[in-house]
């Protein structure tokens, strides 16, 4: 095993298709017209010294190491900053260049501190190589002149260590924030000699600064001016294995970098296909999870939920759920059990558990938390389209002219996708934010919305119609794609009630709390303004009309031509990992893999026969049934994979009480989590670095998860899921997950040419990948739909039933932060709690004044379901009449408030609507300060019994 | 009606709003393909027994749907996978 070393060609790439010749040190080489002589070079093999060039960024110039002589021309022009000409001849090392670059060095090391066997970044420092490449071996002017050596350290970032004293001040840290990440947090303040790097204003340190810790300053400096801490505590790694982040459904590709089984660091992957090379903070840093104390590497057992936990063997914690799930079927039937996969799982484990659910307790009853997500997506899309994903690739967005985004966040909760976004609109493409929060995108540095419609929540499906009301009556209708590519009769249907006086946007604006001039505006910008694609989040589908706004969008998509090519398309962004491949796999109750209803016969023989048991040909139970199942008495027994429901779902005190009443609930996690103080058997779950598998992004790629440690709980989950299966009597023998996905690939038509060797060949593929596509499918209905012909829904709009009233008169909208996710079982456990400690509530200043709330006081939120307390946060980020929080805390849980109403669809909760009040509170409300006594006495564990 | 009645009545009704302005000439027909595709035997059992009792609170294209589903056959208690 060795360090994936990737090659850093000092510029970035030209995409001009015109090439040039040239020679460089006697070698012809040919590259694209606009390509800079510095990576000229490169690509013949030759290394130009260079220290403020990087080729994540644009080239600056500023280091004067880099020079070289062109034959013609006069001076040492610096070869970052000049691009190739035909017929150049370029020598990169001449007499004069050498003496150059030597004085250049000589200048740097007189102001460096000389402690390279100290430092963190010995072996890993551009500094040091290119003293090495100079042939440096004195500095003339000594050491003794005036330094910033004694620069004091700003060790304020939980993740990694400014030293101010050893920076070069090549501004590659300034300009990454800028070019990559596009928020601008750094600058080099002063002038001359005063140059420094700074974080946001002169009082500020990175921690205070606007700087979200992304990591991009610390992956382009050349010193060990920004080090990661990791890096400082355990020192260089000696091998790396490229793997895919479990955050978001982004899917960025890292290198784990590591020593021996530690982890020293994630670096982000410049050949990975969905980040380039780019992170967040969360997959950045945020991985000490993996080892918090917290985390549970033994199997437990306890007969009932107010006994503490016993540790066991895995034999017999196996045995128990086998035995007590065969019990609850004797008694109560075939039905009466069920599983759950988190969307963090691999398609792997999900395609087990559904495997093991169908198969082995012969049901369906088998569901994944996409069901609470985005499970309108997969219905909307389907209905419209024809497949049940989104239309794009992440690098589309570079084409795109017009951005619309609704019901989504990306900077907080997609930032690496939401900083290509950024670079395309500082670029010039125009941007509409449908969104009732003002959220950061609609006004930051260099981008500001042409249009923000801040609707109120749950009249989505009314804006949606409102925009296509004007595109229809205005003639903005894209004829000749319709004409071709869709269903002419769903066509003028759609149009002929798009049309209707209901649906303007004079009738629909004030109901939504829009300006009708907005709407038009908006409208008349997606639709004429070039290349329009749309993004969308969870504030579209968690609403009882998710999926009619899923179908909206696909209208106005196929209305105005905005499809089957680069810059268009209709992108759900995904919540979590593997959302798209927990769909794929056929982990909903009513299908199999690849989106194929279980009353199929045809592919249901298909699975019967392969697995060698006949399936049930009726849909199972959902989520929320599954709950109501349980509080009927129909559902007795659960087995849960990474999920937290009591957390994550809707109304906590109903959960609460389906969980109660069932008689074996099984978790298997890294924690005990909420969902765990309920249960009778606990499974230690493996992180995503102790397994191999797939996880599957937002633009359907497959990339690959490389296991980089042995599973400090002793299996991965993959063999966990075998263990239940052969323990219920139906074996599933597998010896690695790479058997499992041919498994998939034989039973899956998109996934038909997927296998682990394709994937270590190119990296990663996009399904369908197939003999039609065998590197996979980056753009989706090019030239026609998978369906035939595109078909437009209609999608009246039905008000919720969620009203707001006297005693309600607020609605309560939430959504997720950059530094925390979901439920925060992961990154509540890293540093990252320093940014966000506990969940606030967004209060509009004139709602706030009405109730007495001033800032940072307590208040009681309350709903139709139920009520928590926390602090109020004033602001006009949400409008007026509308209040928001997140939900990554459980000493909060915003799902008590929330309530069971649901997409007619697909019955994912409707999370984004709560009629609600705020009322001044002293403190945390009575169940509140229960729970923390409650959570400890359910996680207590007793002393390991010797004879066990 | 009970709770767990009045929830599924409520998602039938939904599900009636969808498909009543859509083109397919029988929207009862749409509404009984998805009660079909979608819920669990038990469910529509439970909602072809609301209707037996009465059907109070289904819109009519959807008490004609639910009229139209197929007899749903329960696993008896006792019958393992």
């Amino acid at each position: 095993m060795s360090l994936v070393h990737e090659i850093d060609y000092g510029t970035p790439v030209s995409k001009s298709a015109e090439t040039v010749k040239l020679t460089i040190d006697g070698n012809e080489v040919v590259v694209p017209a606009g390509t800079s002589i510095m990576r000229a070079a490169m690509d013949a093999g030759i290394q130009v010294p260079k220290l403020c060039a990087t080729d994540s960024v644009d080239a600056f110039g500023s280091c004067r190491l880099c020079l070289v002589e062109i034959a013609g021309r006069p001076g040492t022009p610096a070869s970052c900053t000049t691009p190739v000409a035909a017929g150049m001849v370029v020598s990169t090392q001449t007499e004069r260049l050498k003496q150059v670059r030597k004085g250049v060095m000589e200048l740097y090391i007189s102001d460096h501190p000389l402690d390279c066997l100290t430092c963190a970044a010995n072996g890993d420092c551009e500094l040091q190589d290119m003293a090495g490449a100079v042939g440096l071996r004195d500095v003339r002017y000594g050491y003794a002149g005036e330094n910033h050596l004694k620069l004091e350290k700003d060790e304020s970032n939980p993740y990694f260590t400014f030293d101010a004293s050893k920076c070069i001040v090549c501004s590659r840290c300034v300009r990454a924030c800028e070019e990559v990440q596009g928020t601008f947090a750094l600058t080099i303040q002063g002038r001359g000699f005063d140059s420094k790097v700074s974080a946001g204003m002169l009082s500020d340190n990175f921690l205070s600064s606007e700087c979200v810790s992304c990591g991009a300053c610390v992956q382009a400096c050349p010193t060990a001016t920004l080090s990661e801490k990791s890096l400082i505590d355990i020192g260089q790694p000696e091998h790396s294995v490229v793997t895919t982040c479990a955050y978001c459904g982004v899917g960025c590709s890292f290198k784990a970098e590591m020593r021996g089984e530690e982890l020293v660091r994630m670096v982000p992957y410049k050949e990975g296909k969905a980040n380039h090379g780019h992170s967040c903070v969360k997959g950045r840093f945020a991985w000490g999870y993996a080892n918090h104390k917290e985390r549970i590497l033994n199997p437990m057992i306890r007969e009932s939920i107010d006994q503490p936990w016993r540790e066991v063997s895995w034999e017999v914690a196996i045995d128990r759920v086998a035995s007590e799930f065969k019990r609850l079927q004797s008694k109560h039937g075939r039905l009466a059990i069920g599983g759950i996969t988190s969307s963090r799982c691999t398609n792997e484990e999900t395609y087990l558990v559904q495997k093991l659910v169908r198969g082995g307790f012969g049901n369906n009853n088998v569901d994944t938390c996409a069901r609470v997500c985005h499970s309108p997506t997969g219905y909307g899309l389907r209905a419209t389209f024809g497949t049940s994903a989104g239309t794009q690739d992440f690098d589309s967005v570079d084409q795109s002219d017009v951005i619309l985004i609704i019901g989504a966040n990306p900077t907080d909760a997609h930032p690496v996708f939401a900083s290509r976004m950024k670079k395309r609109l500082r670029a010039g493409a125009k941007l509409i934010v449908i969104d009732p929060r003002r959220t950061d995108i609609v006004r930051m540095p260099h981008i500001e919305a042409q249009y923000h419609l801040p609707l109120r929540p749950g009249t989505n499906a009314a804006i949606l119609n409102a925009l296509a009301h004007t595109i229809v009556t205005e003639g903005l209708v894209d004829e000749a794609f319709v004409r071709d590519f869709c269903d002419l009769d769903a066509f003028e249907h759609w149009a002929t009630f798009v049309s209707e006086p209901q649906n303007s946007p004079e009738t629909v604006g004030p109901m939504a709390g829009v300006s009708s001039e907005a709407i038009r505006g908006a409208a008349r910008l997606y639709a004429t303004g070039g290349n329009g694609a749309i993004y969308y989040g969870l504030g579209v589908t968690e609403h009882s009309q998710g999926t009619t706004a899923v179908m909206a969008l696909a209208n106005l998509a196929m209305a105005t031509g905005n499809l089957g090519r680069q810059g268009v398309g209709v992108n759900p962004l995904r919540g979590q990992n593997n959302v798209q491949g927990a769909c794929d796999m056929g982990s909903f109750p009513h299908e199999l893999t690849g989106y194929r209803h279980i009353s199929d016969d045809a592919t249901r023989t298909m699975f019967e026969k392969l697995w060698g048991v006949p399936l049930d040909n009726e849909p199972g139970l959902r989520i929320p049934n599954m709950f109501d199942a349980a509080i009927d008495g129909t559902f007795r027994g659960i087995y849960v994979q990474g999920e937290d429901i009591l957390q994550s779902d809707p109304n906590t005190v109903h959960v609460k009480k389906a969980l109660a009443a069932m008689e074996c609930v099984v978790v298997q996690d890294l924690f005990l989590n909420e969902t765990a103080n309920y249960a009778h058997v606990f499974l230690p779950g493996s992180t995503f670095l102790e397994k191999d598998g797939t996880f599957t992004n937002a633009e359907r790629r497959i990339n690959r998860v490389r296991k980089v440690m042995t599973p400090k709980n002793g299996m991965a989950d993959w063999e966990i899921t075998l263990a239940i299966a052969k323990a219920m009597g139906f074996e599933m023998p597998y010896n690695h997950p790479s058997e499992i996905m041919d498994e998939i690939a034989a039973l899956t038509p998109t996934f038909a040419g997927v296998s682990y060797d394709l994937l270590d060949k190119e990296g990663s593929v996009q399904w369908p990948c197939n003999e039609k596509a065998p590197t996979g499918t980056p753009i989706m209905h090019i030239g026609g739909f998978a369906r035939g012909k595109g078909n437009f829904m209609i999608t009246e709009y039905v008000a919720t039933d969620e009203k707001v009233g006297p005693r309600f008169p607020l609605l309560l909208t939430t959504g997720r932060i950059l530094s925390q996710y979901n439920v925060g079982a992961q990154t509540r456990r890293t540093e990252n709690v320093v940014w966000h400690d506990e969940d606030v509530l967004e209060i509009h200043p004139h709602d706030a004044e009405e109730r007495g709330v001033r800032d940072g006081d307590w208040v009681k939120l309350d709903s139709r379901a139920g009520g928590t307390a926390l602090h109020a946060r004033i602001t006009d980020r949400v409008a007026p009449g509308v209040v928001y929080t997140t939900f990554h805390h459980p000493e909060t849980q915003a799902n008590v408030v929330t309530t069971e109403f649901s997409d007619w669809a697909t019955n994912c909760p409707e999370y984004k609507v709560t009629a609600v009040q705020v009322s001044p509170s002293n403190g945390p409300s009575e169940w509140q300060k229960d729970y923390v006594e409650q959570a400890r006495q359910s996680r207590r564990i007793a002393t390991k019994v010797a004879a066990e | 009606m009970s709770a767990s009645a009045e929830k599924l009545v409520t998602m039938a009704n939904q599900i009636g709003r969808f498909f009543v302005p859509q083109r397919d000439a029988d929207p009862a027909a749409a509404i009984a393909d998805h009660l079909e595709k979608f819920w669990d035997p038990r469910m529509r059992a439970a909602i072809v027994a609301h209707l037996a009792a009465g059907g109070a609170g289904l819109d009519g294209p959807v008490r004609e749907a639910v009229g139209r589903l197929k007899t749903v056959k329960i696993p008896e208690k006792g019958l393992s996978a």
